[in-house]
């Protein structure tokens, strides 16, 4: 899986549904390659993808997702900080009623934290080394299952 | 909010404030050419007063830190501000990496903001259309600022742009003296002329050449009579030359209300986004008659311009059957 047919099949897919994917560095810390990639990917698949650039907040990202009406949420974390951030950031998602919304969450997390971060509401969690069909695939379906839930 | 809320509905709580009521009805306009135009019906009777200020020029001349700027100047005067964000959709993947933001981010979280980051999705995905009736909407949800980031560059670009009341052209030292890049498009169609990064060393030597071209009337070509454009100098990143920048603006709102102006482009854009809709949904009910395999076909006895009429009344009559 993963080769150029798949990713053409995928890319089929998109075309016609539209997908809105928010990408945001959440925290203090100022390294954003990784969500530069994993951004650069899905746009290349075909998604439109909003980028927030570095050190946002939680409110931030959700008063973000709210204008942009983004369809998921993919968060980078690198400091170290992810079980308080992404609580607090769907905490947020849910007070504003949009906890519909999937989160996928990657960077440096430690095995043992990623059952705690699925409790928390974490819809998946990618670690360092993922290949980006991966992402792009999760990203199509989880789009997919929202929808059809909405509907 | 449901999904399952009625246009209505969603206007209606995007009139009391809800803004996830409002990303979502931006969201049906850019989606849906049906549910757009009753979108429009309910809100066309009304007119607010908003400003619509189209800034546009080549990327990275500092378009977007330059709109941060100005929100925080509009924002301490407790103005209301709209700012849609156009940038490419790419040709080949149909996807878009909408960047803007970034510059934008500290206001995400003001209550008197929104932003809204807009793909232009090729010619037929209808970014005037989608652009123009978001500046309708913004307009009659009460916001005083509606600010257009393009980079000026194809019609699309050009149509929306035409329909700010006033136009903000951005440039940045070191375009040197190359007289075709400011004739290209865009550099003719500024009211005020922005030179961008003047905390750059070569600032002074573009300025005057700016103003120089400026004088030979080569910069604001169309009707410009009554208004000589500006030329003015700002640093972005420094903050510097901003209160100028609002100042003039400002002067030209003043100039266009004075002369009449003002209504005149509002009733320009209502028809022009009669206009644009009515090509979006002869262009999209064309492709689908193609993807139906409906071949167009030249008749040996038939001129192409009966040929081209035919066509129109064929999809005519599939729209009417709808
Ligand atoms: N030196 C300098 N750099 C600036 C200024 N304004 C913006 N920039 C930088 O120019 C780059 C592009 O800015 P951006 O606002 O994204 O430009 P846009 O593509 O026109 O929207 C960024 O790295 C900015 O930090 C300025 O006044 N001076
Ligand atoms: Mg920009």
């Amino acid at each position: 899986m993963g080769g150029a047919a798949d990713i053409l099949e995928l890319m089929k897919e998109i075309r016609g549904r539209r997908i809105k994917v928010l990408v945001a560095k959440l925290g203090l810390d100022g390294h954003d390659r990784g969500a530069k990639v994993v951004a650069r990917a899905l746009k290349d698949a075909g998604m439109e993808v909003i980028y927030t650039g570095i050190r946002q907040s939680p409110e931030q990202v959700v008063e973000t997702a709210i204008q942009e009406d983004v369809d998921i949420i993919g968060v980078s974390i690198l400091s170290g900080a992810h079980i308080p951030l992404m609580e607090r950031l769907i905490s947020l998602l849910k007070e504003k009623g949009i906890d519909d919304i999937p989160v996928f969450l990657g960077g440096t997390i430690p095995i043992p934290d990623i059952p705690k971060l699925e409790k928390i509401g974490v819809d998946k969690v990618f670690l360092p080394g993922t290949p980006l069909y991966d992402i792009i695939k999760y990203t199509v379906e989880a789009v997919k299952k929202k929808r059809s839930r909405r509907n | 909010m449901s999904k399952g809320d009625s246009i209505k509905e969603v206007l209606d709580k995007a009139s009391k404030g809800d803004k996830a009521a409002l990303g979502r009805l931006l969201t049906i306009i850019e989606t849906s050419p049906k549910k757009a135009s009753m979108v429009v019906s309910e809100i066309l009777h009304e007119e607010g007063g908003a400003h619509v200020i189209g800034i546009t020029g080549i990327p990275g001349s500092g378009k977007s830190t330059l709109i941060s700027r100005l929100i925080s100047h509009y924002k301490d005067r407790g103005l209301k501000i709209a700012v849609i964000a156009i940038d490419p959709t790419s040709p080949l993947s149909q996807g878009a990496l909408l960047g803007d933001r970034i510059r934008m981010q500290e206001h995400a979280t003001s209550p008197n903001v929104f932003i809204r980051s807009v793909p232009t999705r090729g010619v037929k995905g209808g970014l005037s259309f989608s652009g123009v009736t978001m500046i309708e909407v913004f307009d009659k949800l009460g916001y005083d600022k509606i600010i257009v980031e393009s980079i000026g560059v194809g019609q699309t670009d050009i149509d929306i742009m035409n329909v700010a009341h006033t136009i903000v052209v951005v440039t940045t030292p070191g375009l040197g003296d190359d007289i075709q890049a400011l004739k290209a498009g865009i550099m003719e169609i500024g009211d005020i002329y922005v030179l961008n990064k003047s905390d750059k060393p070569e600032a002074n030597k573009t300025y005057a050449y700016l103003d120089f071209a400026l004088d030979l009337g080569e910069l604001g070509g169309v009707d410009k009579r009554g208004w000589r454009p500006r030329l003015l100098k700002t640093s972005a990143i420094m903050g510097e030359g901003i209160q100028e920048l609002a100042d003039s603006i400002k002067e030209h709102l003043e100039y266009i209300k004075a002369s009449n102006k003002y209504m005149e482009k509002i009733q320009t854009r209502r028809m022009l986004m009669i206009k644009l809709l009515a090509e979006k949904i002869f262009l999209e009910k064309l492709e689908d008659l193609a993807e139906k395999g409906d071949k167009i076909r030249l008749e040996k006895n038939n001129s192409l311009y009966q040929a081209c009429i035919n066509l129109i009344k064929k999809v005519s009559r599939e729209l009417e059957r709808e």
